[in-house]
């Protein structure tokens, strides 16, 4: 086969790369606007749309992703890589778009809810096959001495489209107020209607792309598939290598995926308390500054082999996750900023009447002497012919601390922080697409390759919040506990991988 | 190498069951209608062991090959397969 020139390919990896970075946007937008969208579609107190709620969030990622890969799968094995992957950016973008377009609860009542889950499925069957099928026709296109290079900038797009995510909903965001961002039709709608004109501009460019050539020479020969699904999991030998790519590399990339990225940016919002402006601009920070490294270790791949490259990425998640998040937590505890001679700034009182008492609440801002601040809140019930002293005691006891601005010394170091975290995902994800890529043959590649990629991220990557939070409910006195679960999952899959994994690159994929 | 890799397989086999049993075992002990968590709904716990038990059968399956000696050699080539 013949390698696609350098202009051709650097075309190649534009269409691909930008299509499967929409893909990403678009599902990321989703779970990021997540509170709005339950305030807007699954109001508390209505038990069928909290049911619907919370199948949006866990089926989406866990049951559809996988579904979607063994269906677009196999398309992209039968009728081809272009027409499939074309096929799931219509789809997804679409129900992008019109997740933007319905009504709200409180218009078209309990349709409002059960649209907005069946558009979000359809996001998940579309991520689950989109990935597979950019990868394997990127890798198709490549010499063999630069698979890895060329196919890691697929791999930037997942951190990409998290990356655009972040920074649409957050220039949104700060150009209006906090009402008219939340309102039925308000701002948080925007990036979803955005969505349509990048698809847009994308399916314009993957229209002109070609098919695989890998592919197109199977199709001539008259040698593709006519059963991937049978083939793939039904036949011993390669059934085996698709368990090995689940458990001796995919699923612990999936976990360090999940916890340099997202688990990091929820663990300072809801543990640490960080502010959300500034919650979001350290990620974005780590997010940039370690991108480029997907490349390099893409390129690096190419020339040292895949497997250790993963593994120390895993490994290094294993060994530095407790110390980093460690740091963070005690970085910007309160009670060590309490200690200080910190000084107030502003102070704000709200009473709302309940009953016969009434509710106060107390906004206090205060500033550390370097230059830290945080907000404490205290809300206290005032009763009638209550006891002052008890009170005093109560309302201290009840302070709760949010909103915690760094100084400028200390948000960079959390932003070294962040990006240790995805130097580490950098390192298990850069090399994966190849290194699925080289396990099997161009026939059944794109089903072989999809299903551990989406079990893997999707749901041993997926469940690392739920994981978290099942593990800091049972230990409630270690806030770092739910990290054991990416830990385990990262240390078995580093040990498998290390056992079993050859380091050896496929030269020859075009069988 | 190769005996660890047969070795290792017999752990494999014994470690599925066993995430399964802990995995009903937090359901049972989670699930609570007075709870507001995701870990205190029905719904995520069917979804999560609905699909980790296909999973925790294919780690099963993996053991077993590596106790077989499937793993001791791996395919040269997508011909081999």
């Amino acid at each position: 086969m013949q390698a696609a020139s350098s202009k051709g390919i650097g075309k190649i990896i534009f269409s691909s790369s930008l299509g499967t970075l929409i893909e990403w946007y678009d599902f990321y937008i989703f779970g990021m606007l997540a509170k709005t969208i339950s305030a807007e579609f699954f109001p508390e107190g209505n038990d069928t749309a909290a049911l619907l709620s919370t199948l949006a969030i866990f089926a989406a990622g866990f049951l559809v992703r996988p579904f979607g890969a063994l269906v677009f799968g196999r398309l992209g094995d039968m009728i081809g890589r272009k027409s499939t992957f074309l096929l799931t950016l219509v789809l997804m973008g679409g129900s992008t778009f019109l997740i933007g377009l319905v009504p709200g609860y409180r218009s078209i009542g309990i349709a409002a809810p059960l649209l907005v889950l069946l558009l979000r499925l359809l996001q998940g069957l579309a991520l689950g096959g989109e990935y597979g099928g950019a990868a394997t026709y990127v890798a198709e296109h490549s010499p063999e001495n630069k698979r890895g290079y060329y196919t890691s900038w697929i791999q930037t797009t997942a951190t990409l489209g998290l990356f655009v995510a972040l920074g649409v909903i957050m220039a949104v965001k700060s150009n209006m107020s906090d009402a008219a961002f939340n309102a039925e039709w308000g701002g948080w709608r925007y990036p979803f209607w955005i969505s349509i004109l990048l698809v847009g501009v994308s399916i314009y460019i993957r229209l002109k792309m070609k098919e695989s050539p890998l592919y197109s020479k199977l199709k001539i020969e008259g040698k593709t598939s006519v059963n991937p699904l049978k083939e793939s999991f039904g036949h011993k030998a390669n059934f085996k290598m698709v368990l090995l790519a689940l458990f001796g590399a995919v699923m612990g990339q999936g976990v360090v995926w999940y916890t340099g990225q997202f688990y990091a940016q929820s663990f300072l919002e809801n543990t640490v308390k960080i502010e959300f402006m500034q919650n979001r601009q350290i990620m974005l920070w780590g997010i940039a500054l370690a991108t480029p490294f997907f490349l390099v270790f893409g390129a690096l791949s190419d020339r040292i082999g895949r497997k250790w490259i993963m593994l120390t990425g895993m490994l290094l998640g294993v060994i530095f996750y407790r110390p980093i998040f460690n740091t963070m937590l005690k970085d910007a505890d309160t009670k060590e900023w309490l200690k200080t001679q910190y000084k107030f700034i502003r102070e704000d009182r709200k009473i709302t009447m309940s009953g016969q008492d009434s509710i106060l609440q107390m906004t206090t801002i205060y500033q550390t002497p370097d230059r830290s601040r945080f907000t404490r809140i205290i809300t206290d019930t005032l009763k009638k012919n209550r006891d002052e002293s008890q009170h005093i005691i109560q309302s201290n006891k009840n302070a709760v601390y949010i909103n915690k601005v760094l100084n400028n010394a200390t948000y960079t170091k959390f932003i070294f922080l962040v990006w240790i975290m995805i130097i580490f995902v950098t390192m298990a994800y850069a090399p994966i697409a190849a290194f699925l890529v080289e396990l099997f043959p161009t026939k059944i590649r794109y089903t072989s390759m999809s299903l551990p990629y989406h079990i893997g991220n999707g749901v041993f990557g997926g469940l690392v919040p739920f994981i978290a939070t099942l593990l800091s409910t049972s230990f409630v006195n270690d806030p770092l506990v739910g990290l054991w679960y990416p830990i385990s999952v990262a240390a078995l899959c580093f040990i498998i991988g290390a056992l079993y994994l050859k380091n050896k690159k496929d030269k020859n994929i075009n069988d | 190498m190769n005996q660890l890799k047969r070795v290792m397989g017999i752990i494999w086999m014994i470690l599925a069951p066993v995430v399964i049993y802990f995995l009903v075992m937090g359901a049972f002990h989670n699930i609570n209608s007075a709870g507001t968590k995701d870990i205190n709904k029905p719904v995520p716990w069917i979804i999560i062991i609905a699909i980790f038990t296909p999973i925790a059968v294919g780690l099963m399956i993996f053991g077993y090959y590596s106790l077989k000696g499937e793993y001791d050699k791996l395919p040269e080539s997508s011909g081999e397969l």
